[in-house]
């Protein structure tokens, strides 16, 4: 270890930094290693297979092909091979979009003044409202589906009530259709956007809210103009949050759509199952993943530009 | 006590920075904390690093502690070089600004750590720690959790803390900055009775000025990375060499004067009015001709005879204190003085602004600047 | 122009309508954002009540009240299928965690505390990387990278199933232990440096145990979203790897029964479990 030279104070502070980052990087390679190899590694192995041409029982064939990519919009005609629109995948694709912007907004309408009402709570009751918001974040996606699924099935609890008070008279078919993909999404991903919210309106600085009562601004204007500006950064954060998983779901619209309602996340995954078509499958995958790229990086421009105007 | 310069003359000095300098980072954006650094503290010494933020001196510290290494030059501890010896391989010990106090460990386990981890055994550290409980005053508080006791408590296991492995040694960064100003003064007289008792050379960090005047043996002013002065309290307060210096300690009125030829021995300068006084001057090298002097307000008053005024002005403010009274003057030659005089049980207000009046400055009060 | 009318005009409405007598005016208050919240917290655990409403109910029917009984967790408790499930489930999930927690924690080590150097942005976007991928799109990547290796090696087995759980939980364990790190006061580690311990017992004696808090709340919340993933184990998991969420998924296909509301409440009640330790344990930073 010690070397036979006399080491001065510049050589030990030199050894010390080159220890430190030899240290640091032994620290950090398992985890760089683990989720580079099999987070990161097979991205690239389906944009490989997304240009090849799929093999008869699952897998690919080694061979070029654009098809893949092609077939994302495009279907050939079984008969006479001329290439057309395909409409049940753009139909697909057009739900899915509108079912994410959906459950965005509303979850947005719904988590808005909770989050603003849990922020604005003495710091005891405060910590109770956050832990209740926070348990359905960390429970099973699955059971709270199926938990909805109870709820709006046939025989299920809405229907159930309505039919008691003599609102309707045949059960109301609300499972399996676009309605209770809707609400199982905006159930699920409800406490997505409470939570980053909450995040940014607990640094609200109240002084600021009284300092625009001060100036003659009404509760809504208030709202409109100091506090929604100001937690802006949470606002594009819990939408982010609650758009990205659900334009990939794939539990809830199983669960609740069943076959004829399908999303991105259901086809994507048929292809590597039922379809048996790998290529068409991981070029879908990762047109979904570059949809969700292109979010992020609105995200990340809007928090910084909305950070740098908060300090300017 | 001999206060003055005990360790310039004296061979081996408890520390020693020999032409310390750092640097922090590289490239456009580097810093230079300590600029070619020399100091020498004696055994049993009280020696305060005394500066505005940023000047340096907690670098210092942090230096001689080993939490960093010096860019060019040595740090001696006993006449052997230490810089390439890491913090825990240096028998120095700091109390931290914030304490640092380990949260996971009652008083006592945080005063016995750095015995237990120079391996002694248990025996060793229970009485260190019981020793150190009462050099403290805090015995009955042993098995407390750190997080339940008050400020000064916190800085006392502190101290305890890092005084238990009798360290050659203690390094203090600020330890009384964040105590209120009732328990820094208690703290003050504790220190100073802890360095007495315990023989161990303290090196005191801090930007407070009275805290240094009141408690050092030696005073070490720094600004932007280097030592302007070193010396006793005194020295420093009533002849300081550097305008920064006399500007960071107390109150002070700089005057432009003339330095005389000097003739057997004492220096003099001479004012604008034509006054002659005896002046002190700084240890560096300084030709006759035009100079900068300082003169303090309590060594002048309100001439009462015309013989006696050196300069003269007029009284533009007069300003209560309680135990004495600041005049300000406006100089005929249109710089700022202020007179600071006693108040006395018959002294009126004998004085309103406006006045024109001579103001006389004591003999030997006058320092001339390096600058 | 018309917003100084406005301005000018405002104060002497304000004055004419004051405020209820005896109540101030409250700035934090908005109205009807009460109301919503009270009705998300409803809409958040009705559902759930449901369900373990009608896992105590003696009917088949899963919607028909009639007694209280305990015979569909009987029924699960005997059901060889959710046994075998159960303990997968577990066994992936346990081992899982232990890997990810360790690996997290090196990692965080590593990445919090020390001026930013270069490749630090790198790192951070690699240990978030799973974070910022959609869960089908992982899911469909790892199939067809395990499926590579195994037609080139020959190899099968749990492990590939452990290891894409792994992925994930590095992340989620990540988070605690990374922002526990940084609440710490580095002071501390120099404090014992100064009192004669070397790095490694300052880790030991230090820096580890006022890491333990974050390391548990890393660990529990690996092993929750361990437990809780559906998508990615049912594309990567071999043929008779099935995990609890796979059976119930499987089950659900054929119908809802009042065994599939026992499983999910007990799954439901380990979650909150969980989730309730994390949170006591996140709370204790102070």
């Amino acid at each position: 270890m010690s070397t036979s030279v006399p080491e001065t104070g510049a050589t030990a502070a030199q050894s010390a930094e080159r220890r430190a980052v030899r240290t640091r990087w032994l620290l950090v390679s398992p985890a760089v290693v683990i989720i580079g190899c099999v987070g990161i590694l097979p991205l690239s192995i389906i944009l490989l297979y997304s240009l090849l041409e799929p093999a008869e029982y699952a897998g690919v064939v080694w061979t070029f092909s654009p098809e893949a990519w092609m077939g994302l919009v495009l279907e050939r005609d079984i008969f006479d091979d001329t290439l057309g629109l395909s409409s049940a995948h753009l139909t697909i694709y057009t739900r899915s979009i509108l079912q994410a912007l959906f459950t965005t907004v509303l979850t947005l309408i719904f988590g808005f003044p909770t989050a603003y009402f849990i922020a604005t709570r003495p710091a005891k009751e405060r910590n109770i409202w956050l832990f209740l918001v926070t348990i359905p974040f960390w429970t099973n996606l699955l059971i709270r589906t199926f938990a909805i699924m109870l709820i709006v099935r046939d025989e299920g609890l809405v229907n159930h009530a309505l039919i008691n008070i003599g609102l309707i008279e045949k059960p109301l078919a609300i499972l399996y259709t676009d309605v209770a993909v809707a609400i199982g999404l905006v159930y699920a991903y409800l406490p997505f956007m409470v939570l980053p919210l909450y995040a940014s309106m607990e640094k609200l600085d109240f002084r600021l809210v009284e300092a625009g009562y001060d100036l003659y601004a009404n509760r809504r204007r208030v709202l409109r103009r100091v506090i929604v500006p100001l937690v802006k950064p949470g606002v594009i954060a819990g939408c982010i949050l609650v758009f990205i998983p659900s334009i990939g779901a794939y539990v809830t619209p199983r669960l609740l759509g069943g076959g004829k309602n399908m999303m991105l996340g259901n086809l994507i995954a048929n292809q590597f199952g039922t379809s048996r078509n790998w290529p068409l499958g991981s070029a879908m995958a990762l047109a979904l993943m570059g949809l969700v790229m292109i979010a992020l990086v609105i995200y990340v421009r809007n928090v910084t530009a909305a950070g740098q105007k908060s300090h300017g | 006590m001999s206060p003055d310069g005990k360790a310039s003359q004296s061979g081996s000095a408890a520390v020693e920075a020999q032409r310390v300098t750092k640097i922090f980072g590289g490239g456009d954006d580097q810093v230079v904390a300590l600029d070619d650094v020399s100091v020498q503290i004696g055994e049993n010494e009280f020696f305060t690093l005394l500066g505005p933020s940023g000047c340096g001196k907690t670098t210092l510290l942090r230096l001689i502690a080993g939490f960093e290494h010096p860019t060019d030059g040595r740090i001696l501890l006993g006449g052997e070089d230490i810089s390439p010896l890491p913090p825990f391989q240096r028998p120095v010990n700091t109390v931290f600004q914030n304490y640092a106090l380990f949260p996971h460990m009652t008083v006592g386990g945080n005063i016995g750590f750095g015995l237990e981890m120079l391996n002694k055994s248990k025996q060793e550290v229970d009485d260190a720690v019981t020793e150190m409980l009462r050099l403290v005053r805090m015995e009955e508080l042993r098995n407390r959790r750190t997080s339940q006791l008050s400020g000064g408590q916190q800085q006392r296991v502190a101290l305890a803390r890092a005084l238990a492995p009798k360290p050659r040694v203690l390094l203090l960064d600020e330890p009384l900055s964040a105590l209120d100003l009732k328990l820094r003064k208690e703290m003050q007289i504790e220190l100073k009775r802890l360095q007495n008792e315990t023989g161990i050379t303290f090196v005191f960090v801090t930007h407070d000025q009275e805290e240094a005047l009141t408690m050092s043996d030696r005073i070490a002013v720094m600004k932007e990375g280097a030592i302007l002065q070193i010396g006793a309290p005194r020295d420093i307060y009533d002849h300081p060499s550097d305008r920064f210096v006399a500007h960071f300690i107390g109150e002070t009125n700089f005057l432009e004067a003339e330095l005389l030829e000097r003739k057997n021995g004492a220096a003099k300068v001479k004012f604008p009015s034509g006054a002659v006084l005896p002046a002190s001057l700084p240890d560096a090298p300084i030709s006759p001709g035009k100079v900068s002097v300082v003169v303090r307000p309590e060594h002048s008053r309100i001439a009462t005879t015309k013989k006696d005024a050196v300069l003269s002005g007029t009284l533009e403010n007069v300003v209560y204190f309680g135990t004495d009274t600041h005049f300000h003057f406006r100089l005929n030659d249109g710089a700022q003085f202020i007179v600071r005089m006693q108040n006395a049980r018959d002294s009126g207000d004998d004085f309103t602004p406006g006045q024109e009046l001579g103001i006389a400055v004591e003999a030997d009060a006058v320092q001339v600047l390096r600058d | 122009m018309a917003d100084a009318v406005t301005q000018v005009d405002t104060p002497v409405r304000g004055a004419s309508s004051p405020s209820p007598k005896g109540r101030g005016f409250d700035v934090k208050r908005l109205p009807g954002f009460a109301t919503v919240a009270w009705m998300c917290l409803l809409v958040l655990y009705a559902p759930m009540l449901v369900l373990v409403l009608f896992s105590v109910n003696d009917n088949r029917s899963v919607t028909i009240w009639t007694k209280f009984s305990w015979r569909w967790y009987e029924e699960v408790i005997n059901n060889e299928g959710i046994q075998h499930a159960t303990v997968l489930s577990l066994k992936v999930a346990v081992v899982a965690m232990v890997v990810a927690t360790a690996v997290a924690t090196m990692a965080a080590l590593a990445t919090t505390r020390t001026r930013a150097y270069r490749g630090l942005p790198v790192v951070y976007g690699i240990i978030n990387q799973p974070l910022m991928v959609p869960e089908i799109v992982t899911a469909v990547a790892t199939l067809s990278f395990f499926a590579l290796i195994k037609q080139a090696t020959g190899v099968t087995g749990l492990g590939y199933l452990i290891l894409a759980h792994t992925v994930f939980c590095i992340p989620f364990a990540y988070m605690p232990i990374r922002a526990r790190l940084e609440d710490m006061d580095l002071t501390l580690e120099q404090a014992s440096a100064d009192l004669y311990a070397t790095p490694w017992r300052t880790f030991r004696r230090v820096t580890f145990p006022l890491l333990l808090p974050g390391i548990f709340a890393g660990a529990m919340l690996a092993f929750v979203i361990s437990l809780d993933d559906v998508v990615i184990s049912l594309l990567v998991a071999g043929p008779g790897e099935s995990t609890l969420p796979i059976y119930i998924i499987g089950q659900l296909r054929r119908g809802v029964t009042p065994e599939m509301n026992a499983v999910s409440t007990i799954f439901l009640a380990v979650s909150i479990l969980l989730v309730t330790f994390f949170f006591v344990l996140a709370r204790a930073r102070k």
